[in-house]
């Protein structure tokens, strides 16, 4: 997080140092370096097992789980940074793009560590805040501009009622700690100020719902996706999902334990949201015209299969181990979406239009890049191209576990379906003729270089992801 | 390390042709793919293992197993090993891979990289299906297996190439997963008793008596009787079984004639060895208790399959069709469940790999010569063609089941074991089954007497020529093993029966558990059927 903070500095004092430079790549280059090292500190401290270690009294704490999230954060931050290289070149506002890159990441840092509503508030609105800009930085597009109002109006929207949650939290409980508020609930409550306890723990779960772009605070995500520049689009619908959900694991694991919190079944609630989301957000995503807005309600879909960590807390399910396959499948997540998403901006990179068709007969002009998308597709709808399909397995187990059974067909059933326009897009690139006058211009290095590294990564995830098993489990269990 | 070194030389293989101009593509793939054939060889030289892979009692060929991850109780192994079935089919998978990428340099003309580098991903899939034994490990494979073939369908097929590549893909994946769903019932239904995936352990425990609990107020018969039959509709799909089959003439009719050997030659039986490694290993008894059901449709099978296949006029439906009709004979020889008929369904999955193979090929070499497959488009091609009609006539000759080839060999174990079967009427059904190999007969000298003998006359434009070199081999290849294998069976059948007899000698000992009632149940609905 350090680093991140010495980064952002650096590009500041960059871009202030000379301020009508367009030297793009050493902007990008310090971007990539500074996430890169972040990402290496957070990946020795995770595999060493760092331990826990708090800040300001409590309110910020570095245990396994930040360290797994940082590690997320960082991947995704460094790819975005490497692939926007060629995005942002041709553009205005060079250094502030990349800072407000760094920043949101900083942000969703912060809110991985937060031990605290106040802290949680204040990096949620440090990550929402650069996001909305970066959405919206395609100034002359009214599109992305559209799309960055509509963000910005539903995210400040879910931060008042976010913050209104977290006022009946305290008023309940009397602490914004989420220990002091667990071993509070443990104590018992007094009865009367069950039902404002309830109305809090309700309306925190909806600010948790935004960053999540779960159901039904999703509207804002398939606008945001698509009128942003595409790398930024692969930032929000990872990162920034990720730091949702752990967001959303701290908050509800430690602050509002299940078997303290009496009269308030937050696990009901989130297998409702689970099933409604990935039901949604995959038949959405089977009806759309473009592979952008697939992509993005894919994106919500997902984010579904995640939630099934929260709703298979019922008890009976070994809880640690289905925390850990949610936090395992955001980080495959991580990088298989951030991929598909980055292949779309080299689409627009090359001004490929938007729709399944105008990817006819891609793979003849660009085989790796098309390659590297279908890993990205069929593991993302659960083959084995790659380690989505483990991470689905795991959370499988989990809602069986639960003995959510509906969970488990919705898991299922969703897979089986999102297949269906996944292949949609592979079928265009390889086995639809081409259209004639498909021309590509110049193979963007950072783009391509960023795909086949996320390809590379989402591949290894299968046979590899039990270097990161171990560490998520540990992280898992921290909470409880 | 062996399995390994396998898998991974055709992966490595597979990305290094992808990524090479198309101009080397055919050659150096077909040297790559040569690695794995000296592989797999060496293993079958070399080979010592003992017993059935799941079994107690066995030492597996060339076994790994090694802590694959572990998240808290769960934890999977890749574990491979080999056993006497599924070391000749890593030799049949090595061998028809080659053979089909050396039949692809006439016919694939365009993007020959990316057809190369998918045929040597698809041998990598296909030796991890055969080897892996550890559930997941398996699985990965098996689902690995639809990613190539959805392209090589769809890309490089026929007019319909497109339809035939989602049908393939879709009816497949859906299968997979029904059957995903039944294995993971009856895992479920072992409870805490067993934490791993790891196939060999979880017949450990299935073969205790009432290790199966109940799930969902369902008893634990039904339980496993639920499971059984889940799975066997998601391996009946890949098989194919009547009246899930409808995607296999598409396929094989759209797809190019190398991806059509792979298809038929061993994507088929991948069908076959799951459900001889899960429904027969893990469940015989409920296999044994609804023989009756089970031996209808693979009678029907092959009887309908056989049927379909005299009424097509297209060359390659009549192959396709043909083996609906094969394979039925490999589920009758399983459901028999004696020695003879495991052995038999076995080595018919050998079997009818070469000599479906060895068809397709010979259809492929005319198609590419005439560019037409219809019967009634030539005749009197043995003229031209004579290596090419030979080897077609050899084809026939064995799926009819002559001595000396090895259809006869593998029919005749299938049968004698059936005939002498447990389930009720087996005698009868027996014969009943027999009769698709007059039908058999009846279509492939039909259309080998329409198409090879005769006055010569050809109704396209082309010029007919003699068959190069590379189209030529894979067929005396496949000849030379067909006859091998007819002549002197015991080069696979020794290694076969050690690894099915352990499973003759397993049921012995828990028919005890399997409930009369339930016999009674599978005739009445039989009876059912039969009026």
């Amino acid at each position: 997080m350090i680093i991140l903070g010495l980064t952002a500095l650096a590009l500041f004092t960059i871009d202030s140092v000379y301020p009508e430079s367009k030297n793009n790549t050493l902007l990008s280059g310090v971007t990539v370096l500074g996430s890169l090292i972040a990402l290496v500190v957070t990946g020795t401290q995770l595999l060493n097992g760092a331990g826990s270690t708090e800040l300001f009294s409590g309110q910020l704490v570095v245990d396994e789980m930040s360290l797994f999230f940082t590690f997320i954060f960082t991947s995704v931050t460094a790819l975005i940074a490497l692939a926007s290289h060629e995005y942002v070149g041709k553009r205005e506002y060079q250094g502030e793009y990349y800072v407000l890159v760094v920043l949101a990441a900083i942000g969703m840092t912060l809110l991985a560590s937060s031990n605290s509503f106040a802290t949680a508030f204040v990096s949620l609105e440090l990550a929402s805040l650069p996001s909305y800009a970066l959405v919206a930085y395609l100034k002359d597009n009214r599109g992305s501009v559209e799309a960055g109002m509509k963000y910005f109006l539903i995210g400040a929207l879910s931060s008042a009622v976010f913050a209104y949650g977290i006022s009946l939290v305290y008023a309940a409980t009397g602490s914004l700690l989420f220990t002091d508020i667990a071993a509070t609930l443990t104590d018992g409550i007094d009865g009367s100020l069950t039902g404002v306890l309830g109305i809090g723990v309700m309306m925190v779960l909806g600010g948790v719902a935004f960053k999540t772009a779960s159901v039904p605070f999703h509207f804002w995500a398939p606008e945001a996706y698509e009128g942003a520049p595409a790398p930024i689009s692969a930032f929000l619908s990872s990162a920034s999902k990720a730091a949702g959900f752990v967001l959303a694991f701290r908050i509800f694991i430690t602050a509002f334990p299940a078997d303290a919190i009496a009269g308030v079944d937050w696990v009901l609630a989130f297998q409702i949201l689970a099933l409604v989301t990935m039901t949604l957000g995959n038949f959405a995503a089977a009806t759309q015209e473009t592979v952008k807005r697939m992509l993005a309600y894919s994106s919500i879909g997902h984010a579904g299969y995640a939630l099934i960590a929260l709703g298979a807390m019922t008890g009976t399910a070994n809880q640690p181990f289905v925390l850990s396959a949610g936090m395992l499948h955001l980080l495959v997540y991580g990088f298989m979406n951030t991929g598909a998403f980055l292949f779309v901006a080299l689409a627009e990179h090359w001004g490929i239009g938007r729709t399944f068709e105008d990817y006819n007969g891609l793979a003849n002009k660009a085989p790796v890049a098309c390659a590297a998308m279908s890993i990205f597709l069929f593991s993302l709808a659960g083959l084995p191209t790659g380690g989505g399909m483990l991470s689905k397995y795991f959370l499988l187990l989990g809602a069986v576990e639960a003995q959510t059974y509906v969970l488990a067909v919705g898991l299922i059933v969703n897979s089986a379906l999102s297949l269906y326009f996944y292949a949609r897009v592979v079928k265009a690139m390889w086995i639809e003729e081409p259209a004639s006058d498909l021309s590509i211009d110049g193979y963007p290095t950072g783009l391509y270089a960023a795909i086949v590294v996320a390809a590379v990564v989402t591949v290894l995830l299968l046979p590899a992801l039990f270097v990161f098993s171990e560490p998520a489990l540990t992280a898992g269990s921290g909470l409880f | 390390m062996m399995i390994e070194l396998l898998i991974g030389i055709s992966l490595v293989g597979a990305a290094a042709v992808f990524l090479l101009p198309d101009k080397y593509s055919a050659r150096l793939s077909f040297g790559i793919s040569l690695l794995p054939i000296l592989g797999s060889l060496y293993m079958y030289a070399t080979f010592d293992g003992v017993g059935n892979a799941l079994l107690e009692g066995s030492t597996l060929a060339f076994e790994t197993k090694i802590n694959w991850l572990s998240v808290g109780p769960y934890e999977l192994f890749y574990h491979v090993g080999l056993d006497g079935v599924s070391m000749p089919l890593i030799v049949l998978t090595t061998i028809l891979s080659t053979l089909a990428i050396l039949s692809a340099w006439t016919p694939i003309d365009e993007r020959q990289s990316q057809f190369y580098g998918l045929m040597l991903l698809m041998e990598a899939s296909l030796i991890g299906v055969f080897a892996a034994l550890d559930f997941f490990v398996w699985f990965v494979f098996w689902e690995a297996v639809l990613i190539p073939m959805y392209f090589l369908i769809g890309v490089w097929g026929g007019p319909r190439r497109k339809y035939a590549a989602i049908k393939f893909f879709v009816y497949t994946n859906v299968a997979s997963l029904v059957m995903f769903v039944g294995f993971f019932l009856l895992v479920f239904g072992l409870g805490d008793s067993i934490q791993t995936l790891d196939l060999p352990a979880i017949a450990g425990a299935l073969s205790t008596p009432g290790a199966v609990g109940s799930i969902a107020g369902m008893s634990p018969n039904t339980v496993k009787a639920v499971a059984f039959f889940l799975m066997f509709a998601g391996f009946a799909v890949k098989v194919p079984v009547v009246p899930v089959h409808t995607w296999l003439p598409d396929a094989h009719v759209e797809a190019p004639t190398p991806v059509s050997v792979i298809l038929a030659g061993v994507l088929l039986k991948m069908g076959t060895y799951a459900l001889l490694r899960f429904n027969f290993t893990l469940l015989p008894e409920i296999a044994q208790q609804y023989a009756l059901i089970l031996v209808a449709i693979a009678v029907l099978s092959v009887i309908y399959g056989a049927l379909l296949a005299l009424a097509q006029q297209d060359l390659k439906r009549i192959v396709a069709y043909s083996s609906v009709s094969s394979m039925g004979y490999v589920i009758l020889g399983l459901v028999a469940f004696t020695l003879y008929g495991l052995g038999g369904a076995t080595f018919q999955m050998i079997s009818h790999g070469l000599i479906s193979g060895l068809l397709f090929l010979g259809v492929g070499v005319i198609y590419n010569t005439t560019h037409t497959r219809m019967v009634g488009d030539m005749s009197g091609l043995a003229d031209r063609m004579p290596v090419t009609a030979g080897a077609i006539v050899t084809g026939s000759f064995a799926y009819m089941g002559l001595p000396l080839m090895s259809g006869f060999v593998a029919e005749f174990l299938v049968f004698s074991g059936s005939f002498s079967a447990d389930f009720a009427y087996a005698p009868l059904l027996t014969a009943i089954a027999m009769f698709g190999i007059v039908i058999v007969a009846g279509y492939y000298l039909f259309a080998m007497q329409r198409t090879l003998f005769g006055q010569f006359s050809v109704s396209t434009d082309y010029e007919i020529t003699r068959a190069s070199v590379h189209d030529v081999v894979p067929l005396v290849v496949l000849i030379v093993l067909i006859i091998a294998l007819g002549s002197v069976p015991e080069l696979v059948f020794d290694m076969i029966e050690g690894a099915v007899r352990p499973m003759t000698e397993l049921t012995a000992t828990q028919q005890a558990d399997a409930g009369p009632e339930m016999l009674g149940l599978g005739v009445s609905i039989l009876g059912g059927v039969l009026l």
